[in-house]
């Protein structure tokens, strides 16, 4: 029994002790060095978030990011490689190198703002709450004790955080088909969704008769990269910036989401 | 630490984990011993009824061969389509319980099969019926015999809960992984809940070996 609690005791201090030495690691700044050199661009992608990430009938990713992904690789003159992510696994796939940009619905707020860097927006966005046509929701206050399914680490999480009465029972779902299935399934009442992605799923779903309640956020996309990566960020926001005056990035938006970019924060 | 700070979500989590393997496990073994005795040769598979066995076989066969996650998923966003609407902490308990239930089947199965014959001839002739002799003969040797395995098997379904964070259920994955989606540090927030799920299967696999000596075979 001693031998045993001696044991537990040491776990416990190579656990501490690996969390102090993660935090203090330190990173170079010599993506864009590397991608230039490896010829080879890994960009995080969702494949839940139609029109934006989705999967086609070929089962490869399309959509306006994975456009926008392959243009900025054409630009670099890089292959570009595809790193199928979820909601919450976007910044960390950042954070562990796994991808050298994310372009997948990404919002910007200040909370991410202390992990991560972001360019320019490169095509809009706006969240909001969808649910059934036949209950009335007029403000968020008549949200109180409903369920309401939301995607775990997507900025609707945190947004309906802030505007919902206390009562409001908040669901998450890994990713956003789950967070459909549920709602598909009766299982929550209203879900708080991209636009585009609830448009998606209400044309896909028109026995769910569900309509377009509350706005959120507008919140346009803009592409992430890692925290402190400023070589590689200057690179992509002169890309983005091309693009807009070139018209390119209007045309993605129009082909993808049927209107233009519109007017996008730098 | 950011992700201690977060203690109260934690701690919420850590209670779910609990409470859903405390409710599996009574229910699970119950189902288990049930379906034991049915499928148990010298036992029930003479004094069942054919349907019965054959139901039990095949729900044996089916959760056993397919992955936990898959039946959960079945049992949340399958079944209401046929009318069955569940909360998710309901579906998470029936979904443990299912599961629990066919691999203690197994389990206990092996250790009834291994009674000696002459013990149940002896507990015959001491004019005991057959489920007196079940009762209080057979089951509590039995339940020596495989508890290790049983225990362990226990275990496995507890840390099998972390999947039911994927439906809401707020257990402790689904407390690390919005902890981790709140501050983005995956490390701490993964490595806390390791550590948290090592701390409780030991202290569950020592409650469970005192438990089962002190309440249901008996020291001997």
């Amino acid at each position: 029994m001693k031998f045993f609690s001696l044991s537990k005791r040491n776990v416990l201090l190579t656990l501490t002790t690996s969390v102090l030495l993660a935090a203090t690691g330190a990173q170079a700044q010599n993506a864009l060095d590397d991608i230039l050199k490896s010829k080879v661009l890994k960009v995080a992608v969702q494949t839940d978030s139609a029109p934006y990430g989705f999967v086609g009938t070929d089962m490869k990713p399309i959509g306006l990011d994975i456009d926008m992904a392959n243009y900025i690789g054409k630009k670099l003159g890089t292959a570009v490689e595809l790193v199928p992510v979820v909601s919450a696994s976007r910044i960390p796939a950042l954070q562990t190198r796994k991808a050298d940009l994310v372009i997948a619905t990404l919002g910007k707020n200040p909370e991410r703002e202390k992990v991560i860097d972001f360019t320019a927006a490169y095509s809009p966005f706006f969240q909001a709450v969808f649910g059934p046509k036949n209950v009335a929701v007029k403000s968020f206050a008549d949200l109180a004790g409903k369920t309401v399914g939301v995607t775990r680490g997507a900025m609707e999480d945190q947004e309906l955080a802030k505007v919902a009465p206390p009562t409001t029972d908040t669901k998450r779902f890994e990713d956003n088909n789950a967070t459909i299935a549920a709602f598909a399934a009766g299982q929550v009442q209203f879900v708080a969704l991209g636009a585009s992605v609830a448009g998606n799923m209400m044309t896909k779903n028109p026995q769910l008769s569900s309509e377009y309640k509350l706005l959120l956020k507008e919140s346009p996309n803009f592409v992430g990269v890692a925290k402190g990566e400023d070589k590689l960020k200057a690179k992509v926001n002169e890309i983005i910036a091309e693009a807009k005056k070139s018209g390119e990035l209007d045309a993605m938006a129009k082909k993808w989401l049927g209107r233009p970019a519109g007017d996008l924060p730098i | 630490m950011a992700v201690l700070a977060e203690w109260p979500l934690l701690l919420t989590g850590i209670a779910w984990t609990l409470a859903l393997t405390a409710a599996a496990v009574v229910v699970g073994t119950l189902l288990g011993i049930g379906c034991a005795w049915v499928r148990g040769r010298g036992f029930g598979a003479t004094l069942a009824p054919a349907w019965l066995q054959g139901l039990v076989g095949a729900y044996v066969e089916l959760i056993r061969n397919t992955p936990f996650i898959v039946q959960l998923f079945f049992i949340f966003f399958g079944l209401p389509a046929a009318g069955f609407r569940l909360s998710a902490e309901t579906a998470s308990f029936i979904a443990m319980v299912v599961n629990l239930g066919a691999y203690a089947t197994e389990i206990i199965r092996a250790g009834l099969e291994a009674t000696p014959k002459g013990q149940m001839e002896a507990a015959h002739s001491l004019a005991l019926t057959r489920s007196q002799t079940f009762v209080w003969v057979v089951l509590p040797p039995a339940l020596k015999k495989v508890w290790p395995s049983l225990v362990s098997q226990i275990i496995i379904v507890m840390l099998g809960s972390s999947v039911c964070g994927q439906i809401s259920t707020q257990e402790l994955s689904y407390a690390a992984d919005l902890i981790q989606t709140r501050t983005f540090r995956s490390f701490e927030s993964f490595i806390v809940a390791g550590a948290i799920y090592l701390l409780l299967s030991i202290a569950l696999r020592q409650f469970l070996n005192w438990a089962g000596a002190k309440f249901l075979f008996g020291r001997r």
